[in-house]
C-alpha cells in the first residue's frame, strides 16, 4: 500500500535520523571489526527495517515499491554494510516466499522475517553457476517422501546469520537449463546443511558471504516454493524486484558521496582558493550530481510503473545497470577530488570506493542487465 | 492514571535560526519544523510510565496551526494514545497556552501533566509553572528523574550546583530537563499505526479562553558575533592583559 504524503515524510525523516545519529558514527568501527554491533542490529529490528517489504497482514510494512525505493535511498547514505543486515529479508531472501509461497508457508515464516527474528538468505550462485544461473548443479531428487538436496552454493549473503534459505536446486536432471530447477525453503537447522567461513572481501566489511553445503539434506514437499520446475521463474522475479532496491541504494550512496564532496571542495584550499572554485573540479561535481539525479529519476519512474502493474523488466535492469555504474564513477571522482585524503582511510572515501564495486556485480552483473535490456527491446520492439 | 503531555511544534533543533530583516521575529518560511526536544523527553517519559504500568493512557495536546498535527502524530508514533489539537494560527504566549491547558485538564482529568521545561524557540520557561498556579496543583520543574509511588511523585530536580529531590502529591505538573531520558526513535510500524489514532480538533474559543497577546515584542536581534581570540608570547604578557585589559585579576 502506498503511504500518504505525511506518513511518507515521517517515515523518511525517521530513517534519515536513524542513519545520521545511529549508523554513521559507527561506520569506521564496523569496517575495522568486520561486524555490525548486536545492539545496532536490535535497533534496526525495532525500527522495523527487516519488514519493509513484508505484507502488513504478516507483521511487515508492506511498502509500495516507490516507498521502498525512497527508504532505500536514505539507507544508502551510510555504509552499505548496515543495509546488508536486513537487505536479504527485504529483498532476495523473502520475496520468493511473498510472491510464490502458500498461505501456510507465509503464515509460518513471514512474521518472523518481518520482525528480524528470522534472517533469510538466497542461495542461487554456485561454483559453476553465477551469471549463468540456469546451469544450477545442486540437486534436489525426490525419493518418494522427501527431496534430497546435494551440492554447494557460493558467495551467499548473510548465510552465516540466516535461519532460512531460499535454495535453487535441480529437481529434474534430465532437463538442462532453468526448466529443471525448483525453489525450496530450507531451514538452517536441517541435518546435513553446513555454512562455510565468511569470505575475505574487497569492501563492505561487516556484511558477510559464505559457502553453503547441502549434504543429503531432506526437505519435505511442503517446503517447495512454487511448482516443480518453477525455480528459475521464482529466481528471476525475485531478482527483478531487488534491482530497484539496489539501484536506490546506489543513488543513496552517491548522494552521500556528493555531500562529502561539497563539504570538502568548499573547505579545502589550493592556490589560495577553495577547490570548488576550480572549473575542473566543478565539472566533476556537476557530473556526479547530474548522473545521480538521472539514476534517482530512473529508479522512481520504474518503481511507480511497477506499482501500477506495468511490466518493468527492462526498466528494472536499466535502472540497476545505470545506478550501479553511476555510483562507481561518483566514488572514483570523490577519491580524485579528495586527492591524497581520498586515498587515506581516515576520511572513509576509499572505503566507499571499495564498497560500491560490488553493486555492478551482484543481483545480476552489468553484462547480464545489458543482455536482459537487449532481449526485452527485441521482444517489445521499442 | 491518565497522563497529559503538551507538545510544541518548533523550528528543528538542527537548523540555524535567521532573524527577519525588520527584527520582528525569526524567519520560519520553508524551514523544517519538529517537536521541541524537551517535549520529546516528556513524551518519552510518559510512554515509559505506561510501559511500567504506572500510566494507563497518554493524551498529547498541541496548541498551534494545522501543521501541529504532525507534531501530535510524532507523539502518537512514539506511543501516545490520542491527540488534541487546539488550533491557533497566531503566536501563543505562555499564559494563553497555560489557560487553554487548564481547560483541557478540566475536561480530561489527568493524574499527571508532563511537559518540557521550555521550548527552544522562545525559551520562556513559564507554561508549566503558570499551569500549576492556575490549577493550584503542586509542581516539580526541571526533572531529571521521576518516580511514581501511590498518590505521590518523587522528582529529582536539576538545580544550580546540584540536585534537589522533592515529593509532590498527585495530580501534579512536572516539567522535564535534558537528562531525564533519551527519547526513542518512532519505529516505522508505529508511524503507520499512529495514522489510525484519533486527534480531536478544538479552538481556544471552545474552551472559552481569551488567547489575545499581552506582550509586545519590541525587537529580535542575532547574538553578537564572536570576537577572535589573541595569542600572547609570554606568561608576563598574559598576566598583564588579565590585569589591565580584562580586569579579572
Amino acid at each position: 500500500m502506498a503511504l500518504d504524503a505525511q506518513t511518507r515524510a515521517e517515515f523518511i525523516a525517521a530513517v534519515r535520523r536513524f542513519v545520521e545519529e545511529r549508523l554513521r558514527p559507527l561506520e569506521a568501527q564496523v569496517a575495522d571489526e568486520d561486524a555490525v554491533p548486536e545492539e545496532v542490529v536490535a535497533d534496526m529490528k525495532a525500527l522495523g527495517l527487516y519488514g519493509l517489504s513484508i505484507p502488513e497482514e504478516y507483521g511487515g510494512l508492506g511498502l509500495s515499491m516507490e516507498d521502498e525505493c525512497l527508504v532505500a535511498m536514505e539507507l544508502g547514505r551510510c555504509s552499505p554494510a548496515f543495509r546488508s543486515c536486513f537487505g536479504t529479508n527485504v529483498g532476495i531472501g523473502s520475496q520468493g516466499l511473498v510472491m510464490f509461497g502458500t498461505p501456510e508457508q507465509k503464515a509460518h515464516y513471514l512474521p518472523g522475517i518481518a520482525s528480524g527474528e528470522i534472517v533469510t538468505s538466497f542461495a542461487l550462485t554456485e561454483p559453476e553457476a553465477g551469471s549463468d544461473s540456469g546451469s544450477v548443479r545442486t540437486q534436489a531428487i525426490w525419493n518418494g517422501e522427501h527431496y534430497v538436496l546435494k551440492g554447494s552454493k557460493r558467495y551467499i549473503t548473510n548465510a552465516n546469520k540466516a535461519s532460512l534459505f531460499t535454495v535453487m536446486a535441480r529437481t529434474n536432471p534430465d532437463v538442462k537449463g532453468g526448466g529443471g530447477v525448483s525453489a525450496f525453503l530450507v531451514p538452517r537447522s536441517s541435518p546435513g546443511l553446513s555454512v562455510g567461513k565468511p569470505e575475505k572481501k574487497m569492501g563492505q566489511q561487516g556484511a558477510h558471504i559464505c559457502d553453503v553445503h547441502f549434504d543429503d539434506v531432506r526437505v519435505g514437499p511442503e517446503l517447495r516454493l512454487g511448482a516443480e520446475g518453477e525455480g528459475f521463474k521464482v529466481a528471476m522475479q525475485v531478482l527483478d524486484r531487488g534491482r530497484l532496491h539496489i539501484a536506490s541504494v546506489c543513488v543513496g550512496v552517491a548522494q552521500r558521496l556528493i555531500e562529502e564532496i561539497i563539504a570538502y571542495a568548499g573547505a579545502r584550499k589550493q592556490f589560495g582558493q577553495p577547490l570548488a572554485n576550480f572549473q575542473m573540479v566543478q565539472a566533476q561535481m556537476a557530473d556526479c550530481k547530474t548522473e545521480a539525479y538521472a539514476a534517482r529519476c530512473m529508479a522512481l519512474d520504474a518503481a511507480r510503473r511497477r506499482d501500477a502493474g506495468d511490466n518493468v523488466v527492462l526498466e528494472c535492469s536499466a535502472s540497476k545497470l545505470y545506478a550501479s555504474e553511476m555510483v562507481g564513477r561518483v566514488a572514483d571522482r570523490a577519491v580524485q577530488i579528495f586527492g591524497g585524503a581520498g586515498y587515506v582511510a581516515d576520511y572513509g572515501i576509499e572505503r566507499f570506493y571499495r564498497d560500491v564495486r560490488i553493486f555492478r556485480i551482484y543481483e545480476g552483473a552489468s553484462e547480464i542487465q545489458r543482455l536482459i535490456i537487449a532481449r526485452e527491446m527485441m521482444k517489445q520492439g521499442v | 492514571m491518565k497522563v497529559l503531555v503538551p507538545v510544541k511544534r518548533v523550528l528543528d533543533y538542527n537548523l540555524k535560526v535567521r532573524v527577519k530583516p525588520d527584527q520582528s521575529g525569526v524567519d520560519l518560511s520553508n524551514l523544517k519544523m519538529s517537536m521541541n526536544p524537551f517535549c520529546e523527553i516528556a513524551v518519552e517519559e510518559a510512554v515509559r510510565l505506561k510501559e511500567k504500568g504506572a500510566a494507563t493512557e497518554i493524551v498529547a495536546v498541541s496548541i498551534g496551526p494545522d501543521q501541529a498535527q504532525e507534531t501530535i502524530r510524532t507523539a502518537l508514533a512514539m506511543g501516545a494514545d490520542r491527540g488534541i489539537l487546539v488550533k491557533a494560527d497566531a503566536e501563543m504566549e505562555p499564559l494563553a497556552v497555560a489557560k487553554i491547558l487548564e481547560a483541557v485538564v478540566a475536561e480530561e482529568a489527568p493524574g499527571l501533566v508532563i511537559l518540557g521545561k521550555q521550548a527552544i524557540d522562545d525559551d520562556s520557561n513559564q507554561t508549566g509553572q503558570m499551569l500549576a498556579a492556575l490549577l493550584d496543583w503542586p509542581q516539580a520543574t526541571f526533572a531529571s528523574q521521576i518516580t511514581l509511588d501511590g498518590g505521590k511523585a518523587t522528582v529529582v530536580r536539576e538545580v544550580d550546583g546540584g540536585l534537589q529531590t522533592v515529593a509532590v502529591e498527585l495530580p501534579a505538573v512536572v516539567t522535564t530537563d535534558l537528562r531525564l531520558n533519551e527519547p526513542r526513535y518512532a519505529s516505522l510500524p508505529n508511524i503507520m499505526k499512529a495514522k489510525k489514532k484519533p486527534i480531536d480538533l478544538k479552538t481556544p474559543a471552545d474552551y472559552g479562553v481569551d488567547a489575545a497577546p499581552r506582550l509586545q515584542v519590541v525587537k529580535v536581534t542575532e547574538p553578537p558575533k564572536r570576537q577572535g581570540g589573541a595569542k600572547v608570547k609570554t606568561v608576563d604578557e598574559l598576566v598583564d592583559k588579565l590585569k589591565n585589559e580584562a580586569g579579572v585579576l
